[in-house]
């Protein structure tokens, strides 16, 4: 049929609005489709782009779910042992000074096992960015209890619900790093929609500016959805997100650079 | 002319890795070693050279501290104590999985727990034998001086870029904390981010558009690649193996009986041997200096030539096991050790080789 509509038809430059950004790879993103992670991998990658600073950026990925990063990001980067992050993003940091350092984490790896670490990398004010991806389980190890999922939320490891008088109250561990005066700019963000994404792009590029004028650590909170482990469709884990995890964990701005 | 000074153990590795051309410290105290971070802190080598020195907030966070510089490179160390040392195996077994180069210094103290803070050899098996998960080596050295403490940082490092490996100096309390004469050398260079660039092009060092991203991990799930990983590594450490043994031998030539020992139990056991030659027994005395690899052909061949080895080590008996792997049956080889921090004596030793070999 004449007016009919091909794949070929509608792949033309001029109706091209979107497009990989070319610092992400061509491998295929191995994370559950209607996952935040591939979003905030490229925002990250978008600033950095923009920054023009690919042949200056070490990236720290330790394990959970975004532990193949390295797969996706077309920069160097160093995989690192669960929760460990921060340390090595300081030995980088200390040795290449000029380098653009990043760390990418989970929530378990994050505010877990790996909490001294970030507490004290945060607390001697390292020039190093964090993006912190808080979706309140262990989606790597399927599915398990955090040390921020919510009261009562059912986990593999809490099958009747998150007692919190017996494993306490999720932990705020980005109000925590926001008191230590080693941070510059603590920030709680989402990727669920695009206003939220172009937000958090704001709060990606704010960051890396910090450690370009070497204000100290700048502490970047992504709350996002595990829709695997929780789950939940795609659509439904960002409602819920946003009916649960929201009123827990308020977006903005923390603590904003001097 | 030479400069010569008076140091401890702990200082003169300090300054050893200071004057190779060490790019960072990472460390943090713990007795009987913490001297080695005091001493950096002291010397302010970042004045010197621009070699960067931190006190961690612990073993975990020193070790991958010093895998984010190695994977960049550079030349990196951290040092500590049995406790301490026991905290990083996690990391070292990445930095195995990884193949980055650096240095680690276990000062020895008695364990197991918390133990003592005396000098022990307890720890062989984990530093010999892969303290962490995975089959992975270490290369280790055994200084039995103040001067091979400070000689054995220049070495460690050539050792570890040479062969991308880590490489363990395993000393112990009595080496660290006593002073003797260290002759030094002249300063090394630090080696430049552009000769990093050329030399170690699997560093990260930034995506610049003449190569691929550089990746550093330990990470791959597909069994097949794995084992050929682990293939790869054990083809470097058979290599080590076959190149790198180093070993002191005293009085062996007419040897009837031999002392195998190293670190401090090798120096009681020189004192011993003496003692023993001016009886008429003919002793002698084998030292390994890497304890991987371990000097198994030279003990084989010793083996056909001696009446029976004793082993003296300040453990329950742990490099025994390769001893006898090396001398494998051909003559008895016996343990003798103290345990909880104590240094035998030399003419305690002596007399053991007697009851052990000559009396009966
Ligand atoms: C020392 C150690 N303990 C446990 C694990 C297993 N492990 C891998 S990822 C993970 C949790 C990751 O959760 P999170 O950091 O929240 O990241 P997500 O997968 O949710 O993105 C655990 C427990 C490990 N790899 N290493
Ligand atoms: S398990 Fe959860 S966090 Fe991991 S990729 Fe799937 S949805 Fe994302």
């Amino acid at each position: 049929m004449e007016n009919s509509i091909s794949k070929e038809k509608i792949c033309q430059p001029e109706n091209l609005v979107y497009s990989k950004t070319p610092l992400m790879t061509c491998n295929p993103l191995s994370y559950c489709p209607g996952c935040g992670h591939g979003t905030a991998h490229r925002m990250i990658m978008e600033v950095i782009e923009e920054l023009n600073m690919q042949a200056e950026t070490i990236g720290v990925a330790p394990v959970g779910c975004s532990v193949l990063a390295y797969d996706f990001l077309d920069i160097d980067m160093q995989q690192a042992a669960h929760g460990r992050a921060p340390a090595v993003a300081t030995g980088i940091k200390r040795l290449m000074p000029n380098k653009l350092v990043f760390t990418y984490q989970g929530d378990g790896d994050l505010a877990a096992i790996g909490t001294g670490e970030t507490l004290h990398a945060c607390n001697r004010g390292e020039n190093i960015c964090i993006f912190f991806v808080n979706n309140g389980i262990y989606g790597m190890t399927g599915g398990q209890m955090a040390p921020t999922t919510l009261p009562n939320m059912k986990t593999s490891t809490s099958p009747f619900g998150r007692d919190a008088a017996s494993t306490g109250q999720p932990l705020k561990i980005t109000e925590l790093v926001a008191m230590l005066p080693g941070t510059s700019y603590v920030t709680r963000q989402s990727v669920h929609t695009p206003a939220n994404v172009r937000k958090t792009k704001k709060a990606i590029e704010k960051a890396f500016q910090c450690q370009l004028e070497k204000k100290g650590l700048a502490f970047v909170e992504i709350v996002s959805n595990c829709n695997s482990g929780w789950k939940m469709t795609p659509l439904d884990s960002n409602k819920w997100m946003e009916e649960n995890m929201f009123p827990f964990f308020p977006l903005g701005d923390i603590k904003v650079p001097k | 002319m030479k400069e010569i000074r008076l140091m401890k153990g702990n200082e003169a590795i300090a300054e050893g890795a200071i004057r190779a051309g060490c790019d960072g410290y990472f460390g943090y105290p713990i007795t009987p070693q913490s001297e080695v971070l005091e001493y950096l802190m002291e010397n302010r080598p970042e004045e010197r050279t621009g070699m960067f020195v931190l006190q961690a907030e612990s073993e975990i966070a020193s070790i991958h501290m010093v895998y984010g510089g190695a994977a960049c490179g550079k030349r990196v160390m951290t040092s500590s104590s049995s406790p301490g040392i026991s905290l990083m195996q996690e990391g070292i077994s990445f930095m195995a999985g990884t193949e980055l180069p650096c240095l680690l210094l276990n000062v020895v103290r008695g364990g197991p727990g918390l133990g003592t803070i005396q000098p022990s050899q307890s720890d062989y098996f984990q530093a010999v034998k892969g303290g962490g998960h995975g089959d992975y080596k270490m290369i280790v050295l055994a200084p039995a001086s103040v001067q091979e403490m400070y000689d054995f940082a220049k070495l460690g490092f050539e050792l570890a870029f040479k062969y991308r490996i880590q490489v363990m100096i395993l000393s112990d309390g009595a080496i660290g904390q006593m002073m003797e004469k260290v002759v030094l050398d002249e300063q090394l260079p630090r080696i430049t981010d552009e000769e990093i660039k050329k030399k170690y092009p699997w560093a990260t060092t930034g995506k610049t558009p003449d190569r691929e991203r550089n990746i550093i991990t330990s990470l791959d799930l597909d069994p097949v690649r794995q084992e050929k990983i682990n293939i790869h590594l054990q083809e470097k450490f058979k290599k080590i193996a076959e190149n790198e043994v180093r070993l002191e031998k005293l009085m062996c030539d007419d040897a009837e009986y031999l002392f195998v020992a190293y670190g401090s139990s090798a120096r009681v056991c020189q004192k011993a041997m003496q003692l023993g030659r001016d009886k008429g027994i003919k002793v002698g005395l084998l030292r390994p200096i890497t304890l991987f690899p371990f000097p198994y052909e030279e003990i084989k061949r010793l083996s056909s030539q001696v009446k029976g080895i004793q082993c003296v080590e300040m453990s329950a008996g742990q490099m025994i096991e390769d001893v006898k792997l090396g001398a494998n049956g051909k003559v008895p080889v016996e343990h003798f050790g103290r345990l909880g921090g104590i240094i035998p004596a030399p003419d305690e030793v002596l007399n053991v080789l007697i009851k052990n070999f000559i009396k009966n």
